[in-house]
């Protein structure tokens, strides 16, 4: 929308430019033309309607006439169109912010029903200002459950944002707009805008809204006008601030010297300055919704970033992003980030340096909000601008005469373009870090990001790949953990295969007497433990304790006091490695069996119609050939079963000697037994000929079925039973279609009742249904029984309860629903091959050890543990992760750090038992600083997404959502608070490391298992919930920040660059690739490109693209080749295969899609990112007071 | 007294005739005409009757019966029925009732008798039409947990067995072991089978639910089969020998021992009682009411689940006759009761057990014997089932009559009516009361009483019940001279070529006054009826009563000569015999004839010698001698004992010698006797061939009389004969016991 609407701003935003520059921004103003050129377009439609709002009516009352000026404003924007009233509004805005920065508290307070005390005024003023924004605000509303019109409001912003066109939500959203009008009054002037909004769609509502907004102006009224007044400065200093930072930031021309200009600006108070008069702006906005301040925020914004354009901003941004800590990326779209509260925030994005801040202080007052903060943010940048120092956070009120008239201009948001953008962080991070091979010694460094593609080097510290962890500097003390609220974790994949050209961990064998090992806390020998004595004995690096070396493991130590065969050991020199393990670690002290696979094909009615049935015999007959094997060279020696069930089950004996295999029919459910011991588990190539001979007859055997009962739990019993007697571990590959409703142990009711969702008794959802399941995994666990779970559901199987004994047993559970032989095939196949392929441990036990001081806590993953310490797992693979949890019992010292050992005790699939060890060594720090410059906010994110998932058991959903909110709003507030420099407290301040943390936490807080749409089942929030739980970092990554491609310019090597997840950056015109994880979706634009569709699909007509394709046309062009390669390795990249949708515009498909548009607003009513940065910002701005 | 002998005479022709016609012996062949004197006779009026009686010059009528039309009576038309051919009118010699003839008997006349009035069709069989036939139905019941040798010679007989069958008669297979496996024969491709656990008892629907069976394509609308529909589709485990004689010929083929290992120290687990609930189970859901044969081969003692006799540790011994007195037999009650249960839901639904125990030691017969004896089906004991013991019986159990067609009828009703005077008390036999209520029934319980019809699940031509009456006329009701009693039986069974038949038998006796006619009530004595049907009584109570309370009964009640083997017999006496053996023993002695039964309680004794031709023996001590070859007739034992002289001369190999052929003669005379009763015995006896000091001269020993014994041997001081040690009463002592008290009781 910003991007239409630009054309128009430029000429806008001269004009206003000046006005703004007048009041206080003037030094704003200059700066921010520039930046925000590309917004430009729109602003300068707001910069007149305000402009001349302000000039008119210096007073609200002139607000209609606004709206024509406004009119011309909306055009450039979209937002701005529905706004085209925003003149008006803005007027209205301003004067309410006006009020509300000078009343700040109590405009809102009036306006919204004073929810948000005068904090949220802030915020609301931004709704207000938002009036166009009021569309996001909304949103937060309905999150929050804020006031009803917040919804609306949001809603209409939301679809203001998207383009006013394309969201459906913003129509309702609009409705309600009438309510945001009520809101706005305090933003009344923006709501005015609505009306001259020049999409007709919006303006409808703007129009309704209006008047109600108006009346709420009256009361408010008062304090806006006299915003007002400065309204017109507010056009002028929002834009001129806005332009400031944008300008910066966005002008591509001044990219880099705004990016400069903001770093001073951190320093510079100027920028706060801006903020402030955003703020008084804001403060109406605040009343409609304190979070709407976004609103209003984005008006302004919008002017700005609309005008450089929205790509601008990104390069914009991108550069400055680097170079400033602060990014106050926000800087870009300035407006929405003030939207998010109080006054604008800047969006500082502080790196270690404290700069702190950033920015823009200010818009205290939130009203215009929305665009206000974006100026400040702006502003900030400019913030070099001494004039804006001053005014910055202090001068808030005052400002908030000024912010005014930036939302006088309508603002409705903030720029996209200026908030912190993952992709932007993504790409500096693989420029900067893919070059060089990371290398592992150096204790407390932060890895590469997942998402870019590095070299390991083993120095003495697990490879990232293998341990991720959520700081790398801990803080000494229990209180500075607490205080900062950052968690300590480490996602640790202890199986994780490593790309060709690193070496997989080597084999150490101590002999007859086992690993070496401390003799207090048991940790494995490993290049923490002190050499002392002459090498005759060593001291623990976890107890310091000291235990001698047995004489066959000792060695001189050098003049260094190292082992001068320090090098030539691993378990000495290398961060993982692997042990022999000796007779003492194995059950019953008995060397392990190989292990076993047992394959139970559910044979009723739904299964064979499905097709499944057939596809997974003819398959098994070749997969058969790559069950997993150490040696390539050799046979595997896992040995293999089959089982089909319905209500029954069958059992074959596949005994290499008998001509035609045997069924034996199991009725007896309810006391499972093993009906046949010799003949059952078998050798591939010894009865290769039956095996084959089985497979074939199954789907004949079936065909005709008419039963369509079937069971589940008796199904697990068997295989464990046949596990336990031929006496070895092993894993179940269940193909199952149904809820298992015949008479059996384990048997389900069909307890869907979607009523359940949203309340408090939602949680029991997710629980399963009976015990009966968590008996059986101990059991299955007990044996070394690892159960993997392929549905191929109709209709509700209930995955919460059927998930139990995959999720405690370290299997997986795969879902196909209403699977089709021909759309799914290549999925399920492909899943199904790796599955049964991949490397894995069976029988396994994980067990972390810490350095004193600081304890593993908290398991997160597919596993079971009878006590405290020992992770169980049934089986181990290499996709799976465990995030392990750290709290302090002691305090830690700076001097030794913290270290950590991951030991996994496993039987190999050739039956060697085995200790996988995993070092991790961090730094710890007594400063809160520290600590912030070396988090992973994937990471974290990984961890809070995990640990919200496992709440949902025992919380209701609202509460799980509420604390993930409140706890990285303490991050963020205690970062701001003890690290960031000082500044208005009306600026967002993110560090560095975190600056992403919102808009993750954002798309968590989306995820359907949090926030589900009417669409989205029981089933599937319960299968995505197990699938978050032992997820890596890379794979919780793209699944809740989907990675989106543009496809132009596919020659190459290398990846076009990613956008950002938001329609707004779609073309119509391209051709877009979404990967999500679990999906890949190829968007194509309505008016994509002939060429581009031939060299894709084939033909040049949008409308003979066939939506039901599942693979691209093998076509003999390179950007084909490429396109299907770039679609091959992003596949091979994950561990389950990814279904490729075709989505054209306009289809029905595309509301999936768009579902993955995470920093849009959801149609489930997640909030924008803006809309959350805003909300966030305000929750912090409590937590500060 | 020369008519005496005269009327003897007559009555033996008399009973023999009786005997040949219609399959009945009666203990007395005139009736005491009042319940006094009925009661003072000791014997009661009873009868053994034999329903199936091969009777090659009866060729069966192809019509239904006629019924007399009073609703508690029922009784067929006989020849004893008085008739008015001109009214058409006969008149029902039960209770009198007059019914009118059918139309279809429009023709009679007095020289136009249909062949039920003429008397010597005292017996008749009818061919009726009764619904389409059912097939025959074997199910075989296998164990698995045999040594290999044993379990490939099972293999063999059984698949032998496929070739005996008739091609369309139904045939299923269920092996266990530890588990148990109802095999699927109707499928191509791969072998299909069931498998259940060895020790969870299953009701009869869960079974049949878990087998699928309750489809309700499966059964027809009542679950009848009454109007079966293909028997393929009705049953997947039931399918004709014609359609999978090769599948099944390859199963068995395949059978395989049971796999669970068995550890050191332990039986093999053996879910024998499960095994047999299945069976039960899937022909009461598949076939109720229609003839079957459940055939079960065991090689041991069931050890697990509902209907294990013995632990699994091998140092726990399966109970003996001392356990159990000392009421030390752990599992012996909980065992018979669920057999017990067992076999009363088999007899209900008409289908058979057999039972062929094939082992050293004992295999829990005690605890089964039910299945059979109420089942009418079949007990073969062996030590293997790789002897030909076990093999020939097993093979004669499908033998064929003149007419090609199998010794062997199923689902049999019983029915007896009497005369008024008369009632009935019960049955011993193969069968179960079938609680049917009736005018005749006495309220003097005997046997299995309370009804007058019983249900023989499975008959041969040789089975025999003995049916025990109740003569109720009182004292002052005298019966006129010359009056009659009636008795009919009829018989309604499937014929092994699955024609229902009625065979009907209506015998009469006279009624004498006891008072005045003693001599001749006297004269009608079936000794060797009585003897049997008494004996019969005794294992009856021996089976429910303690041992010696038995004993002390029969003693009590006078019999002559049989008496005395009687109690040695292992049907009373239980020492020297296992329980199994003595269930054994005891089954076939409630089933067989009144020939085979004397034999059992009385074995015979042949004497070959080069003084003459082989002459029969006193079962006496004294009949044991040197120069003798002795051939002794058990029933279940065939003994050929070279008494000490021709054992020397046979180890001198003198038969061998031209010169001596005489002496090969000799050896071979008793041989051949042997062979000529195997070849018709069933089941076939146990053969020994032994000598003078010969382990297996036990056999022998153990059933001659001891007339000379270590104690009296040197006061009789003869080399004659051969001592037994022992220190039972020989008959001598015996006899003299019994004068004594015969006196004593007099007085």
């Amino acid at each position: 929308m910003n991007v239409n609407q630009q054309p128009p701003m430029a000429s806008p935003y001269g004009q206003p430019q000046p006005g703004y520059s007048q009041p206080s921004y003037a030094p704003l103003g200059g700066g921010y033309p520039g930046p925000y050129g590309p917004y430009s377009g729109p602003a300068t439609a707001y910069q007149p309607g305000a402009p001349q709002g302000y000039s008119t009516y210096a007073s609200f009352p002139s607000k209609a006439v606004p709206a024509n000026p406004v009119s011309d404003l909306p055009s450039p924007l979209e937002l701005g169109s529905a706004r085209g009233p925003p003149p008006v509004s803005t007027n209205q805005a301003y004067s309410q912010y006006a009020q509300g920065d000078i009343q700040n508290g109590p405009p809102p307070m009036d306006h919204s029903m004073a929810q948000p005390a005068q904090r949220p005024p802030v915020c609301q003023p931004y709704s207000h200002g938002a009036m166009n924004l009021s569309g996001p605000h909304p949103s937060y509303p309905q999150q929050y459950g804020v006031q009803p019109s917040m919804q609306q409001m949001t809603n209409q912003m939301s679809g203001m944002q998207v383009g006013s066109g394309p969201l459906t939500s913003a129509g309702p959203g609009y409705a309600p707009p009438s309510y945001t009008q009520a809101p706005h009054p305090v933003s009344g002037a923006p709501s005015q805008p609505p009306p001259p909004s020049e999409p007709a769609a919006p303006q409808p509502y703007y129009d309704g809204p209006p008047p109600s907004q108006q009346p709420p102006f009256p009361s408010s009224a008062p304090p806006p006008s006299q915003p007002f007044p400065s309204s017109s400065p507010y056009s002028g200093p929002p834009l001129p601030a806005n332009p400031g930072p944008l300008q910066s930031l966005d002008n591509s021309p001044s990219h880099l010297a705004p990016s400069p200009a903001q770093q001073t600006f951190p320093n510079s108070a100027p920028p706060p300055v801006s903020q402030a008069l955003y703020s008084g702006p804001l403060p109406p906005p605040d009343l409609a919704l304190s979070h709407l301040p976004c609103i209003p925020c984005p008006v302004p914004c919008r002017p700005a970033p609309s005008q450089p354009g929205p790509p601008h901003f990104h390069s914009g941004p991108l550069p400055n992003a680097p170079c400033h800590p602060l990014y106050v990326p926000a800087a870009g779209q300035p407006p929405f980030p003030l939207a998010p509260c109080s006054s604008l925030l800047s969006l500082a994005c502080m790196e270690d340096t404290q700069p702190s801040r950033m920015v823009s202080p200010p818009c205290s007052n939130p009203c215009t909000t929305s665009t206000r903060p974006l100026v400040c943010a702006f502003g900030q940048p400019r913030g070099p601008q001494p004039g804006y120092a001053g005014p910055q956070y202090p001068g808030q009120q005052n400002y908030g005469a000024v912010p005014a008239p930036t939302p006088a201009p309508t603002q409705k948001r903030l720029d996209p373009d200026s908030i912190p953008s993952p992709i932007q962080v993504i790409e500096d991070d693989r420029a900067n870090k893919s070059s060089e091979p990371f290398t592992t010694g150096v204790k407390g460094q932060t890895p590469p990001l997942v998402t870019t593609n590095f070299q390991v080097k083993d120095q003495g510290n697990a490879s990232p790949r293998f341990v991720r962890c959520t700081a790398y500097n801990i803080p000494c003390t229990a209180d500075m953990a607490k205080q900062s609220q950052v968690p300590l974790a480490a996602v640790i994949k202890p199986l994780a295969m490593l790309p060709p050209d690193e070496t997989r961990p080597y084999m150490v064998d101590h002999g007859e007497a086992g690993p070496i090992r401390c003799n207090r806390c048991k940790a494995y020998m490993c290049p923490y433990m002190q050499f002392i004595e002459g090498g005759r004995r060593f001291q623990c690096g976890f107890c310091s304790c000291v235990t001698d070396v047995p004489p066959h493991y000792f060695q001189h130590l050098d003049h260094t006091g190292k082992r001068v065969d320090c090098c030539d050991r691993p378990e000495l020199s290398l961060g993982s490695y692997e042990f022999v393990a000796t007779v003492d670690y194995c059950k019953n002290n008995k060397l392990p069996q190989p292990p076993s696979f047992i394959f139970f094909i559910d044979v009723s009615y739904n299964a064979v119609k499905s097709g499944m049935v057939n596809i997974v015999c003819q398959e098994l007959k070749t997969l058969l050939d790559y069950l997993p094997r150490e040696n390539p060279e050799a046979d595997s020696v896992v040995r293999v079963g089959f089982v089909t069930y319905n209500k029954v089950l069958h059992f074959y004996n596949v005994k290499s000697s008998l001509a035609q295999p045997q069924m034996m029919v199991v009725s007896d459910v309810s006391d499972m037994f093993l009906p046949l011991l010799d003949g059952f588990l078998v050798n591939v190539n010894d009865s290769r000929m039956v095996i084959e001979s089985l497979l074939d007859q199954i789907p004949e055997m079936f065909a005709d079925t008419r039963e369509t009962e079937t069971v589940f739990g008796p199904v697990i019993q068997a295989g464990l039973e046949a596990l336990k007697a031929a006496d070895c571990a092993g894993k179940l590959f269940l193909f199952h279609s149904s809820l298992p409703i015949a008479e059996a142990p384990g048997k389900l009711k069909n307890r869907e009742d979607k009523k359940l969702v949203g309340t408090d008794k939602e949680k029991s959802l997710f629980q399963p249904q009976s015990g009966f399941y968590s008996n059986l995994s101990k059991e299955c666990v007990a044996q070394g029984c690892c159960v993997d779970l392929f549905l191929f559901p109709n209709q509700y199987v209930d995955v919460a309860t059927l998930g139990v004994v995959p999720v405690s047993t370290g299997g997986s559970v795969y879902k196909y629903t209403y699977f089709q032989a021909e759309m799914d095939r290549e999925r399920f196949l492909n899943d199904l091959r790796r599955d049964v392929q991949k490397p894995m441990g069976f029988d396994a036990v994980m067990r972390v050890r810490t350095s004193t001081g600081i304890r593993a806590t908290d398991f997160f993953g597919s596993f079971f543990m009878s006590n405290t310490t020992d992770v169980e797992l049934a089986g181990l693979d290499c996709d799976k992760t465990v995030t392990v949890e750290f709290r302090h019992d002691d305090k830690l010292s700076e001097d030794t750090g913290a270290l950590m050992q991951c030991a996994v005790l496993y039987t190999s699939c050739s039956g060697q038992r085995r200790l996988r060890v995993h070092n991790m060594a961090v730094n710890c720090c007594s400063q809160l600083a520290d600590l912030y410059r070396n988090c992973e906010t994937d990471t974290i994110i990984n961890f809070f997404s995990k640990y919200a998932y496992r709440s949902l058991l025992n919380t209701p959903t609202k509460t799980v959502r509420d604390t993930l909110v409140n706890q990285c709003a303490q991050i963020l507030a205690c970062y701001r608070k003890n690290c960031a420099s000082p500044s208005s407290a009306g600026q967002l301040i993110l560090p560095e490391c975190m600056k992403l943390l919102p808009v993750y936490l954002n798309c968590v807080l989306k995820s359907d298992v949090l926030q589900p749409g009417a669409d989205v089942s029981v089933d599937d929030r319960a299968y995505l919930r197990q699938l978050l739980s032992c997820m890596d970092v890379s794979e919780s990554h793209v699944f809740f920040y989907p990675r989106l491609l543009p496809l132009v310019k596919l020659d190459g090597g290398s990846l076009p660059m990613a956008v950002r997840n938001s329609e707004e950056r779609l073309s119509k015109g391209g051709v877009y690739l979404l990967e999500t994880g679990l999906y890949l979706f190829l968007w194509v634009g309505a008016n994509a490109q002939q060429e581009l569709l031939s060299n894709i699909f084939g033909t040049p007509t949008f409308s003979q693209i066939d939506p039901n394709m599942t693979s691209l046309p093998e076509l003999d062009n390179p950007f084909s080749q490429r396109l299907r390669e770039i679609i091959d390795s992003f596949r091979s990249q994950r561990s389950r295969y990814m279904k490729l949708m075709v989505v054209k515009q306009e289809d029905k498909a595309e509301l999936i899609f768009k579902h993955f548009l995470c920093e849009d607003k959801s149609a489930s009513g997640g909030a924008s990112y803006v809309d959350f940065l805003c909300h966030m910002h305000k929750e912090i701005r409590q937590l500060l007071s | 007294m020369r008519e005496w002998r005269v009327a003897m005479a007559t009555y033996q022709e008399f009973i023999q005739q009786n005997e040949d016609r219609d399959g009945v012996r009666f203990s007395w062949n005139l009736w005491p005409s009042s319940r006094l004197e009925a009661t003072r006779l000791v014997v009661p009026v009873s009868c053994l009757f034999t329903p199936l009686k091969e009777r090659p010059d009866l060729p069966p009528v192809q019509y239904e019966p006629v019924l007399c039309s009073r609703a508690n009576c029922k009784a067929v038309l006989n020849p004893l029925c008085q008739v008015d051919y001109r009214a058409k009118i006969w008149a029902c010699n039960f209770c009198f009732q007059r019914n009118p003839f059918p139309p279809s008997y429009a023709g009679i006349s007095d020289v136009n008798q249909p062949a039920e009035l003429m008397p010597q069709f005292s017996t008749i069989e009818y061919i009726v039409q009764r619904g389409p036939p059912n097939p025959l139905i074997f199910l075989y019941v296998v164990d698995t947990c045999l040594e290999e040798e044993d379990l490939q010679a099972l293999k063999e007989s059984l698949q032998m067995s496929l070739s005996l069958l008739p091609p369309n008669a139904l045939v299923g297979l269920i092996t266990f072991g530890r588990m148990v496996q109802v095999h699927e024969l109707s499928c191509e491709g791969i072998a299909k089978s069931y498998v259940f656990r060895g020790t969870k008892e299953l009701s009869s629907k869960q079974i049949q639910e878990m087998l699928g069976l309750t489809n309700p394509s499966a059964t027809g609308p009542q679950g009848r089969p009454a109007a079966p529909q293909d028997p393929a589709v009705t049953c997947r485990f039931l399918q004709p020998v014609h359609k999978v004689d090769m599948n099944l010929t390859d199963l068995l083929g395949e059978l395989q021992r049971d796999p669970w290992p068995v550890p050191q120290g332990k039986r093999p687990l053996r879910s024998t009682g499960i095994a047999l609930s299945i069976a039960v189970g899937l022909l009461e859901g598949t076939f109720p009411n229609t003839g079957a044969r459940v055939m079960m081969f065991m090689g041991g003692p069931p050890t697990q689940g509902p209907g294990m006799v013995v632990g699994d540790e091998l140092k726990t011994p399966i109970r003996s006759w001392h356990d159990i007195t000392k009421d030390n037999a752990r599992h012996l009650k909980k065992a018979t009761k669920y057999y017990d249960a067992l076999a009363n839901r088999a007899a209900s639904n008409g289908h058979s057990i057999d039972i062929y125990a094939c082992a050293l030691d004992q295999t829990g017969l005690l605890e089964m014997k039910c299945l059979s004896n109420l089942t009418g089906g079949h007990i073969a004991m062996g030590d293997s089932f790789n002897t030909s013991l076990f093999k020939q019986t097993f093979q004669r159990v499908f033998s064929k009559d003149h007419n090609g067609e199998f010794r062997m009828a199923f689902g049999g009703t019983l029915e007896v009516s009497t005369s008024r005077e008369l009632k009935v008390s019960g049955a011993i036999g193969p069968c179960v009361s079938l609680n049917a209520k009736g005018p005749c029934i006495s309220e003097n319980e005997v046997g299995v009483g309370g009804t007058t019809q019983w249900k023989i699940c499975s008959l041969s031509p040789s089975t025999t019940l003995a049916l025990y009456f109740e003569v109720v006329n009182q004292h002052n009701a005298p019966i006129p001279q010359g009056g009659r009693g009636a008795v009919q039986f009829v018989t309604q069974y499937q014929h092994s070529n699955t024609q229902r038949r009625i065979r009907v038998t209506t015998v009469a006796r006279n009624w004498a006054d006891a008072q005045s006619q003693i001599q001749h009530i006297e004269s009608s004595f079936d000794q060797e009826a009585s003897a049997v049907i008494m004996a019969r009584l005794g294992v009856f109570r021996a089976e429910s009563e303690e041992g010696p309370d038995v004993l002390r009964w029969l003693d009590r009640q006078l019999i002559r000569l049989f008496m005395f083997h009687l109690r040695r017999s292992p049907f009373l006496q239980v020492f020297n015999n296992s329980p199994d053996e003595c269930s054994y023993y005891r089954h076939h002695f409630v089933c067989q004839n009144l020939t085979q039964s004397l034999i059992m309680i009385q074995p015979i004794l042949y004497s070959y010698s080069f003084h003459g031709p082989p002459e029969p023996v006193l079962l006496d001590s004294g009949s044991i001698l040197p120069d003798r070859i002795l051939l002794m007739d058990t029933f279940f034992q065939l003994v050929i004992y070279h008494g000490e002289t021709i054992a020397q001369w046979r180890k001198a190999g003198y038969q061998e010698q031209p010169e001596y052929e005489n002496f090969k003669h000799l050896l071979v005379a008793p041989v051949d006797d042997a062979q000529e009763i195997l070849q018709t015995r069933f089941p076939m006896p146990r053969y020994i061939d032994t000598e003078h000091g010969g382990s297996q001269a036990r056999f022998l020993l153990s059933k001659v009389n001891p007339s000379q014994t270590h104690n009296n041997l040197y006061s009789w001081g003869q080399e004659t004969g051969a001592p037994i040690l022992t220190d039972d009463v020989s008959l001598q002592v015996f006899m003299d016991h019994l004068k004594k008290l015969a006196v004593s009781s007099a007085a």
